[in-house]
Order: C-alpha cells, then structure tokens, then sequence
C-alpha cells in the first residue's frame, strides 16, 4: 500500500515542477533572454495545450471523433470579446461566460450528433463548426467578415499558464475518475459498455461539452491576446492543426498532447519563414504517422515524473501512480 | 417567379458539378469505405491540369478536358497507393486521418509551387446566350450539363454493363467474396480510384472555366459540398449521388438568390447536419443492421 505521505510527496513533486518552469520562463523573459516574439510562441503554445487536452478528451479518451473544436474555439473567444468589449466586463467573467457558452453550444451539438458513430460523427461535427463560422461571418453586431477588433490585451503568461495547468489537472482526474474509465469503456467497445451499464450517451455528450468548454476558455484567451479575431481563423483548418497535435502525441495521452504542442511549436518557430513547405511537412508528418505509428509519440501512456521513485516504489511492492 | 426558374437553371448546372464530385466520393466509400478528403483536391488539381494544358500548351477544350481527367486519375491512383494502400486493414479513423493529410499536403504543394494567386483560363467556349422566355441560359452552363451528363451516362454503362463494372459492385458487396470469386481486389480499388478522380478532374476543368478563376484552395468548399451530396443521396449509391448533386446545387441557388450568397456555405451542413440526424443512409439509402 502507498502511504499518504508518498502519494503528496509526487503530487508536491509536480507542483513543484510546474513552479519552477514558471518561474524560469518568467526569468528568462525578465532577463530579455526570451523576446516578445517567443513569448508569443509560447503563450500560443498554452492556448494550444488546452485545445489539444479538451480534444483529447473527446478523441482519444472517449473515442467520439470530433474535428470541429475551432468552432468551440470561436463561440468562446467571440462571446468572451463581447463581454469585455461591448459590455465591459471584467475578464474572469468573460473567461466564464466565454467558455461556459461553449460548453452549452457543445451540449446542444453533442445531443444529437452523438448518436452517430466514426467517420458521420467526424463529418457532422465538420459540418457544425462550419455552420458556427458562417453564423460569425454573418453576424455584424461583431463586425462580421471584418472581424472584431479592439479587444482589450488581457491574456498575458501568467493567465495561459495558469489555466493550461488547471485544464491538464481537471481533464486528467476527469480521465482517472470512475467517469473517465466509463469514457474510455465507450471507446474501447461502445456496445460492451452499454451492456455493462454505461450510460453512454450522458458519458459521450458530458466529455463532448467538457471538450467544448475548455476549447471556449481558450478561445476566450485567444481573443484577448491577438486583440483581433475573425471568423476565417475558426474553420476546419485550424480544426485540423488541433487534430494533428492530438494525433502526433497520441490519442489518449494527456502529456502525449503537450509534448505534441511543444514540438510543434518549436519546429513552427523553426520554419517560420518558410510557411508552405511547413504545412507540407505537416501533412507528410500526419500521412506518415498514421501508416507508420498510428498511436502516434506516446500511444495512450502518459509520461510519469520520477522513474527513481517508480523503482523505489514497485520495489517496496507498491503501485505507482500519483499525478502522472 | 422568373428569377425563381432562373436560379433553378443556375442550381442545376452547379449541382451537375457537385454531382460529378460526389460520383468520385460514393464510387470510392462503396468500395473501400473510405471517405477521400482528398477528393476536392483531385478536383482542383484537375482545374490547374486545366489551365496548364491551355494556357501552355495551347489546348482546346476537349483535349484539355481528356489531360485533366488522365492526369487526375493517374493522380488518384497514385495517392491510393501510396497513402491509403498500406492502411487497408487498420481503423476507418486512422484512413480519415490519412486522407486529410493528403489533402492537405495536396493543397500547401500547390500552393508553394504555383502562389495562393487565383489564376484565370482563357475563353475556352463560347460566351453565347440563349434566352427563353426571359429564363436565360448560357453557353458554358449548357456545356457544364452536357459534359456531366455525358460522363455519368458513360460511368452508368462502365459500372452496371462491363466486366470491371460487375467486378466494382461484387468489391463493394463483400471485399472477401470477390476476392475469393477470383476479383483482384486491388486493381478494382485502383480503378475505381482512377474512375473517380477523372470525374473529379473533369469537375475541376469545368468549375474552372464556368468561374474562370482557379486557385489551389478551390477544392475544399466544393469537396466537402460533394460529399454532402453524397451522403444526400445516400452514400454508395450511384444515382443518389447526381440527385443529391442537383438538390445541393440548387437550394444553394435559391439561398444565395433570396438570401444572401453569405449563407451558401451553411446550406449545405446545414443539410448534412438534417439528412444524418433524420435519415443517416441518405435519400436512396437502404437501412443497414449494424453489426456487433
């Protein structure tokens, strides 16, 4: 059995982790050694670890394929300017109501759509965020095919981080909970889990709403970085570059997602001049994935912090676990 | 009630477009249920086929249309083989993932090699107008009918009257039976592959001359509307393919007309999201017992 103490002492080792890479990215960026440039990288980045752990929820835990988060993405970040903009609240309200929005859109998606299985499902959520890109297109109360401007910079680093990290914690308790295993029940045979008593249409529309919520607290923070937003960027492409994250790291790995992010983010600053033959890498990566590794760098493993500890642990004929 | 009959013709000749594309996509998902993302941008490269045949070689309009189509099937067979071949067991997920990446690196190819720049033809055919009581019909529509009409006529006699075609339908009943029966299997995915994508190519020539601007996004509206018709039609289906064509096309004429041409784009998910939450199978769709 693990004792009390060790279980804290992996939760404090992450914590502690997680501190300090704040800290030092803070440092870096006080001492000018990271640039304002980068530190766009890298708060683009924290926005793309949300939309990728929400995605994964829905694909790679629940199993339900979705490709229509950017439109999740928008209900957020459009509801969460207009709150800040036009109304002139606060932005932890707009984060709220932003993300809570898209949460209900999700909802009222998934009750239906759900009943669909595999390739419909991917098309009908296709379909449902080009519908909500069209909706913003031609919505002039916020600027319609202009977009809307003017919004004012509240994200900053410390916003992303904070809420990356509260997403990756959430989803991933959400996951080891006794709903997650019921989502991953549904994924590994829909029918078996029915059978076993999941409910598997409360299960399949709460990740899918869970998945939109957090997509729209991105959006929100998206918004409120760029300061501008318009409804080209929530189509299917972008659509596509979170799938091709989720892709890469593995369907149903959390720590798989962020990684992905990373690594995606840094070959994007590495080829920054080069933006075609980078999206063309991108599609002979996804192509070559999927025929090569289809469980993509991690598979549905999640990366653990200390293997010293792993050791010490299975020695002492424990079980290894904790925040992984 | 002019204009109404007016957008109807105008529906109807985009529609037969659709319908051409959505042949591709059904022909392909009966046999390897496979929906090929890459299937709009087939159509597009179909269209820049197109234009290099006029433009540079100084085509006239049939042999343009002939090196579309070769060139779009030797293409699409080419993708199957490289791409989809290899995933012919794996998960219908993992397919769709695959299709979109090609589709993706078809469209970013093109637009490294040829600029995002939309690209005009040259009159190809005649800008002759043909009025009937008010209704007014042009030349290129009538040849944008014409030509779809001829080739589903010909893919009908392909599929229902030769030996490939009889082969074709045997694949898309059961994979394993025909291959039993002595049907190489994988010469029939090619073929249908290379018959799709013709379809696609002489689409993309089409759209390119009724519009008269290509670029190398052309393909992803177009493609995703094709599908939707197919699905319309009920996927699989030959015939449901042309009929959901032409509804698509045309209430996308009479929303753009009445409307606004913003929402033309909704239309068709809008459509979608309908056909699959009321009847899944399409129009035509027999329903199919899921199996355990």
């Amino acid at each position: 059995m693990r004792s009390l103490f060790q279980q804290f002492r992996t939760q404090l080792q992450w914590a502690a982790l997680i501190a300090l890479i704040y800290l030092f990215i803070i440092g870096m960026r006080a001492a000018h050694i990271i640039g304002s440039y980068e530190m766009g990288s890298i708060v683009m980045a924290g926005i793309l670890i949300i939309l990728a752990v929400s995605l994964n929820l829905v694909n790679g835990f629940t199993g339900q394929f979705s490709i229509g988060h950017a439109g999740f993405m928008g209900v957020g970040a459009y509801l969460g300017a207009i709150c800040t903009t036009k109304l002139g609240l606060p932005f932890v309200v707009a984060l709220l109501l932003g993300a809570t929005m898209a949460g209900l859109v999700g909802l009222i998606i998934g009750l239906p759509s759900l009943r669909l299985r595999g390739d419909y499902l991917a098309i009908v959520t296709l379909g449902f965020g080009e519908i909500l890109r069209v909706i913003f297109l031609n919505w002039d109360y916020v600027g319609g095919p202009r977009g809307l401007m003017g919004i004012p910079q509240y994200t900053n680093f410390t916003w992303v981080y904070v809420l990356a990290v509260l997403t990756i914690i959430i989803i991933r308790n959400w996951v080891n909970s006794a709903h997650g295993r019921a989502c991953i029940a549904i994924r590994e045979d829909e029918t078996a889990a029915s059978a076993m008593g999941v409910n598997t249409t409360l299960y399949k529309v709460a990740a899918f709403s869970i998945g939109a919520f957090f997509a729209g607290l991105a959006g929100v923070l998206f918004a409120h970085y760029y300061t501008v937003i318009i409804p080209n960027k929530f189509g299917f492409l972008f659509s596509v570059e979170i799938l091709i994250i989720v892709v890469l790291g593995g369907l149903g790995s959390i720590s798989g997602s962020v990684l992905a992010t990373l690594l995606l983010t840094g070959l994007n600053a590495f080829l920054a001049d080069w933006p075609y033959p980078r999206m063309i890498i991108y599609s002979l990566a996804l192509i070559g994935i999927m025929i090569y590794r289809p469980s993509g760098l991690m598979g549905t493993r999640e990366l653990t912090l200390p293997t010293l500890q792993q050791k010490r642990s299975i020695s002492e004929g424990g079980q290894q676990g904790g925040a992984a | 009630m002019t204009e109404f009959f007016q957008q109807v013709i105008n529906g109807i000749a985009l529609g037969s477009v659709y319908a051409l594309i959505a042949l591709g996509y059904t022909m392909v998902y009966g046999i390897a249920r496979l929906i090929n993302f890459a299937h709009g941008d087939i159509y597009m490269i179909g269209a820049f086929l197109g234009y290099f045949a006029t433009r540079v070689l100084g085509f006239t309009f049939l042999p343009a249309l002939l090196l579309a189509m070769f060139g779009c099937a030797l293409l699409g067979v080419l993708v199957e083989n490289c791409a989809y071949k290899p995933l012919r067991r794996a998960p219908r997920i993992t397919l769709l993932i695959t299709a979109i990446g090609v589709s993706f690196l078809l469209e970013n190819s093109m637009i490294w090699a040829f600029s995002p720049q939309p690209r005009t033809l040259p009159e190809l055919l005649t800008s002759y107008q043909l009025e009937v009581g008010g209704l007014i019909i042009t030349a290129q529509q009538f040849f944008l009918l014409g030509v779809s009409v001829i080739l589903m006529v010909l893919l009908q006699v392909l599929v229902q009257r030769t030996r490939a075609g009889k082969a074709m339908r045997a694949v898309s009943m059961d994979e394993n039976a025909a291959a039993l029966m002595g049907i190489n299997v994988n010469h029939i995915i090619s073929l249908t592959f290379a018959i799709g994508s013709a379809l696609a190519g002489a689409a993309g020539l089409l759209v390119g001359i009724y519009y008269n601007r290509i670029d190398p996004l052309m393909g992803i509206m177009p493609g995703l509307k094709a599908f939707v018709a197919a699905v319309l039609g009920g996927i699989g289906i030959i015939p449901g393919a042309v009929l959901g064509g032409l509804i698509m096309g045309v209430a996308e004429s009479l929303v753009a007309g009445y409307l606004s041409s913003m929402y033309r784009d909704a239309v068709a998910f809008t459509i979608l999201v309908i056909i699959l939450l009321v009847k899944p199978t399409g129009i035509l769709g027999k329903k199919a017992q899921e199996k355990v």
